[in-house]
């Protein structure tokens, strides 16, 4: 793995990509690793596209400002693909994971993506809606990330996963309900 | 040594309050002032603290209601940001002129109009000649380990001033990074406790506060409060030392990053001095001789000590993220006078930038490092004062 990864996530208000970004920052925390979790700031409305960052690194993070570089792009909402250019500065080894049900080639001639350039799909909205109940993507597009990109395994990934739902606040069937999406998202993720 | 966590600005800040757990804290949390004291108020809540939190009608109550609860001999601390600090602006004149030694952390957000609640130092500048100690945070480690060593020096007996800890807003306060806390009883030990001078409680020994003072000995209060903010520099150095020893990271009036050779000199406060020495390293590479100076404690200026790091350097780029309309930026103006009374002679322009909030990327720290290879190059200055990422 590269000294720094530095992500970048494409969602909607509402579908949990802030917390992703956080949850992944605390499960990135372990060997040492310096991390940076932090959403674009503006008006917090349900279902307006929204971008959040991730810097993880083995040296102590300096950068305060947006990733404009991403080594990594998790696009949680596919029909943002028609709106956004979420492949803006992304360098030739990019790697994209998109919430679809779509084959990755296919998402690949969609989005023009070079041949350096890695693509990965995951229908996470459809898992999200046969383990949580709700289309609440967020859980098994951590799952898919940490497979796609090895920054953190699994089994650190879901205790993350679970310490965020702590606090009593949430059910054991919920919180059971997005391991098995994050647990989903890891193994079902399709590279093309 | 203490844990490790990914948490946001404004958690570091709560949690060093809930570490410190002053006698009384008075606040008013709502927007602009940011969650500091809403994460606050659920320690006091849950029996966490035994603060005796204080919620009140307007910023200017909150600061009048701590200058109460310091002058009645308890240990005080707030938190506010922007429009809150300006609404307090007339007791924070109050809070120093008593010598009372509050303690307040200062989210740096930008002043309306137009409304604008995002990082800028507008805020902070504004209330520079309030008599307020000022340390400055490029980040929550920085913020949290200031906040720490802020009651030692606002308490201290040759000091006896309230102080600020400043940290830019969203880029700090709202944004996760992994940062150390450290152990609940080390910071305890490291405060101690607080001991009250002349508390207006001590019956026994009644004092008066700010009485009626004429022109026969006015100068003489403001003198005093002169020269206690001068002292605090020698104390901000020996309290950072004895941080130094619990928690292994060390501080000074300012850093100096590369600066002992650098021909070309950044001057910059806060989060974007991070970004700036991750650009520095870049020009180093390539044999540009390029520093930068992040001053820390920013009232009482360092002006001598600034000097001395800066003497080298030829050409001088001061970053300032507040606007004096008509005139410099307030962190120009103090790199000025500081190489005025050394009597070196660089070359200094001044750059605004990141004004509510607009993001400072590298882009702009090399904009800037070219502009000062080529004055340095040329000889010539386009314009002393002039904007950094902003559209013409």
């Amino acid at each position: 793995m590269a000294e720094t990864v530095e992500i970048r996530w494409h969602g909607r208000g509402g579908q949990g990509t802030v917390t992703a970004a956080k949850v992944l920052a605390d499960a990135c925390l372990s060997g040492g690793r310096h991390v940076q979790a932090f959403p674009e700031y503006g008006p917090e409305r349900a279902g307006a596209p929204l971008r959040a960052y991730n810097r993880i690194s083995s040296k102590p993070l300096r950068m305060h400002c947006p990733v404009t570089h991403p080594n990594i792009v998790v696009v949680v909402d596919p029909t943002l693909l028609d709106s956004i250019d979420v492949k803006e500065g992304a360098p030739d080894d990019a790697v994209f994971i998109v919430n679809t049900g779509r084959e990755p080639s296919e998402i690949r001639k969609k989005m023009g993506l070079k041949d350096t350039q890695k693509v990965f799909t995951v229908d996470a909205s459809k898992i999200a809606l046969e383990t949580i109940g709700r289309p609440l993507p967020n859980s098994c597009m951590l799952g898919a990330l940490a497979k796609a990109s090895g920054i953190v395994d699994l089994d650190t990934l879901l205790a993350d996963v679970k310490a965020s739902f702590g606090g009593g606040k949430f059910s054991e069937k919920i919180i059971n309900a997005n391991l098995d999406a994050t647990r989903r998202g890891y193994e079902e993720v399709k590279e093309g | 040594m203490g844990k490790v966590l990914a948490v946001t600005g404004n958690q570091a800040i709560a949690e060093a309050m809930r570490q410190i757990n002053p006698d009384v804290c008075a606040a008013y949390p709502i927007t602009p002032s940011t969650e500091v004291m809403q994460r606050f108020a659920s320690f006091v809540a849950n029996g966490k603290v035994d603060t005796e939190l204080v919620t009140v009608e307007s910023e200017h109550s909150a600061m009048s209601a701590c200058i109460g609860a310091s002058a009645a001999g308890g240990r005080v601390m707030t938190a506010t940001s922007s429009q809150g600090l300006a609404l307090m602006w007339e007791m924070l004149h109050i809070a120093s002129g008593m010598r009372l030694p509050v303690v307040m952390t200062l989210v740096n957000r930008a002043l309306s109009a137009p409304i604008n609640i995002h990082g800028d130092h507008s805020d902070g500048m504004g209330a520079r000649d309030c008599g307020w100690i000022q340390l400055w945070s490029e980040n929550a480690q920085e913020a949290y380990d200031n906040l720490i060593q802020a009651i030692r020096i606002a308490e201290h007996d040759d000091v006896r001033l309230p102080a600020m800890v400043c940290l830019d807003g969203f880029i700090i306060s709202h944004s996760i990074e992994s940062m150390t806390f450290l152990p609940d009883e080390v910071v305890r030990d490291f405060i101690g406790e607080f001991r009250p001078k002349h508390p207006l409680l001590d019956v026994n020994n009644p004092v008066t506060y700010g009485p009626l003072v004429l022109p026969d000995y006015f100068m003489e209060f403001k003198r005093q409060q002169h020269e206690a903010m001068l002292k605090a520099k020698d104390v901000v150095l020996q309290v950072a030392e004895e941080f130094e020893k619990v928690s292994g990271r060390s501080y000074g009036l300012f850093e100096a990053y590369r600066l002992d050779d650098a021909e070309l000199a950044i001057v910059v406060l806060n989060s974007a001095a991070g970004t700036c020495k991750d650009v520095v390293d870049e020009y180093r590479d390539r044999g540009v001789k390029v520093g930068l100076l992040k001053p820390r404690l920013f009232r009482p200026f360092p002006y001598k000590e600034v000097a001395e790091a800066l003497s080298g350097a030829k050409v001088i780029g001061v970053l300032d993220r507040a606007e004096s309309f008509g005139g410099f930026g307030p962190m120009y103006m103090e790199i000025a006078s500081a190489m005025m009374s050394n009597g070196t002679n660089p070359v200094m322009i001044d750059k605004i930038y990141g004004l509510g909030g607009r993001d400072f990327m590298p882009e702009h720290a090399a904009q800037l490092i070219d502009e000062l290879k080529e004055i340095l190059d040329t000889g010539k200055v386009k314009l002393y004062k002039d904007y950094l990422g902003v559209r013409e």
